[in-house]
């Protein structure tokens, strides 16, 4: 096949062209390139004791509206509790007495923090501290407590 | 009678020990080879218009072949996932699994496998046929190496293409899901590409699936450029070194990409 310089060229060019595009296409469209490290937030801590199926970059929302993302999730050695750091994007402010919950959207559905704002006039700032929280629904302890009470009312009969 | 059995037997164990000899110092020929190979790359580079010429061959060429199996690839994903997925009230989660499926593993695996019959076979009947025709002889005898003058070109071709159509492989293969899933059955947009980009971590599924289609890129090249090489200077040996070509390019795929996604995707995120 002979094929003049400038034709092959082109051919190779568009080939190039065309492969970095689908690679971008991907990393943007498809992946999550674009929304990670990008948006500036605040971090705030939250102390759970349990916190159920959540997981790292699980979402934190607001009245149904994503506001951050979980970024860390570690236990305290001391208290035995779990420390979870949530990012949240700038430009949202939440009260010190904001409740965050530990909540699952749908019945088999993603594990998420919900915050409900509180009525202080004080705001949490980068580094601050939720002091009231929610954890995370445990199937099995709640088919055990059930099993428990069952077995309480059917006793005392 | 004895006598005879305890021959056949020695001459069994003395084939067998002779052929694992002869694989092994096959392999390190091989090695030797890659060695070299890799070593006249600045020769491949320094003559851009060798390496841009095999860049069309393995890459441009392939085009056709590699832009509609994933366009097909990704159109029947989308049905039979559906399929599966409706029955437990998933189906949102479609885009998900086509991405997942075709980022990860088979946009690098199919897109390899396909590179590997239509662009390896290519190279390797062409070094072969050189190599038949006293072209490569000829070329040592004028003081030119084919190494950096063939090889290297043809092997960074196939490298520098293989990438790229892994990529293009797994997005077409997603839009072709799209048109399946959305256009055809009806999935929501919104949730079909919303899902897929909550779902589909960058530096987690993508560039690993580019590393693999890296990785896969190399073991062709290198074993399309080795077996045109090595063939016997006959047609029948140009055939027989395709064929191996194309097998060894098959298994050394299906195997790295085993070993690999142990390594990338052990436990999951």
């Amino acid at each position: 096949m002979n094929l003049n310089r400038s034709a092959l060229d082109l051919w190779v060019g568009t080939f190039v062209a065309i492969g970095i595009g689908a690679i971008l296409f991907l990393a943007l469209k498809v992946g999550n390139l674009i929304s990670f490290g990008a948006t500036p937030g605040y971090r705030l801590e939250a102390h759970f004791d349990n916190i159920g199926g959540l997981k790292l970059r699980a979402s934190v929302k607001a009245a149904g509206v994503v506001v951050g993302r979980v970024e860390r999730i570690r236990l305290d050695p001391t208290t035995y509790q779990a420390i979870v750091t949530l990012k949240i994007d700038e430009g949202y402010q939440f009260t010190t007495d904001t409740i965050a919950s530990i909540l699952t959207s749908g019945l088999l559905g993603d594990v998420y923090i919900g915050l409900d704002a509180g009525g202080d006039t004080k705001m949490l700032a980068d580094g601050g501290k939720l002091t009231k929280t929610q954890s995370g629904i445990v199937l099995e302890k709640l088919i055990g407590q059930f099993l428990f009470d069952k077995a309480a009312t059917g006793g005392g009969k | 009678m004895r006598n005879a059995v305890l021959a056949g037997i020695a001459d069994t164990l003395r084939r067998v020990g002779g052929g694992t000899v002869a694989a092994i110092g096959w392999l390190g020929y091989a090695a030797r080879f890659g060695l070299a190979v890799v070593l006249e790359t600045p020769a491949a580079f320094a003559r851009l218009s060798l390496t841009l010429r095999e860049i069309y061959f393995a890459g441009v060429l392939s085009l056709v072949i590699i832009l509609v199996s994933g366009l097909f690839v990704g159109m029947v994903l989308a049905l039979q996932g559906y399929d599966v997925l409706q029955r437990y009230g998933a189906a949102e989660s479609l885009g998900v699994l086509v991405a997942l499926s075709l980022v990860r593993e088979l946009g690098p695996v199919v897109a390899g496998l396909l590179f590997a019959s239509r662009a390896g076979s290519a190279i390797t009947a062409e070094i072969g046929l050189m190599k038949a025709t006293e072209q490569l002889s000829a070329m040592e005898m004028m003081a030119v190496d084919p190494l950096a003058r063939v090889v290297a070109p043809r092997f960074w071709g196939g490298v520098i293409s293989m990438p790229l159509l892994a990529a293009l492989f797994s997005t077409l293969g997603i839009f072709g899901a799209y048109l399946v899933g959305v256009r055809l059955i009806g999935i929501d947009p919104g949730a079909f590409w919303g899902n897929m980009q909550a779902g589909v971590d960058f530096r987690f599924d993508i560039v690993n699936g580019i590393i693999k289609s890296i990785v896969f890129g190399i073991a062709v090249s290198m074993i399309a450029v080795f077996e045109g090489y090595d063939a016997k200077p006959t047609a029948e040996g140009v055939s027989t070194a395709t064929t191996r070509t194309v097998v060894e390019s098959s298994l050394a795929i299906l195997g790295l990409d085993f070993v690999l996604t142990v390594f990338m995707f052990r436990g999951g995120t």
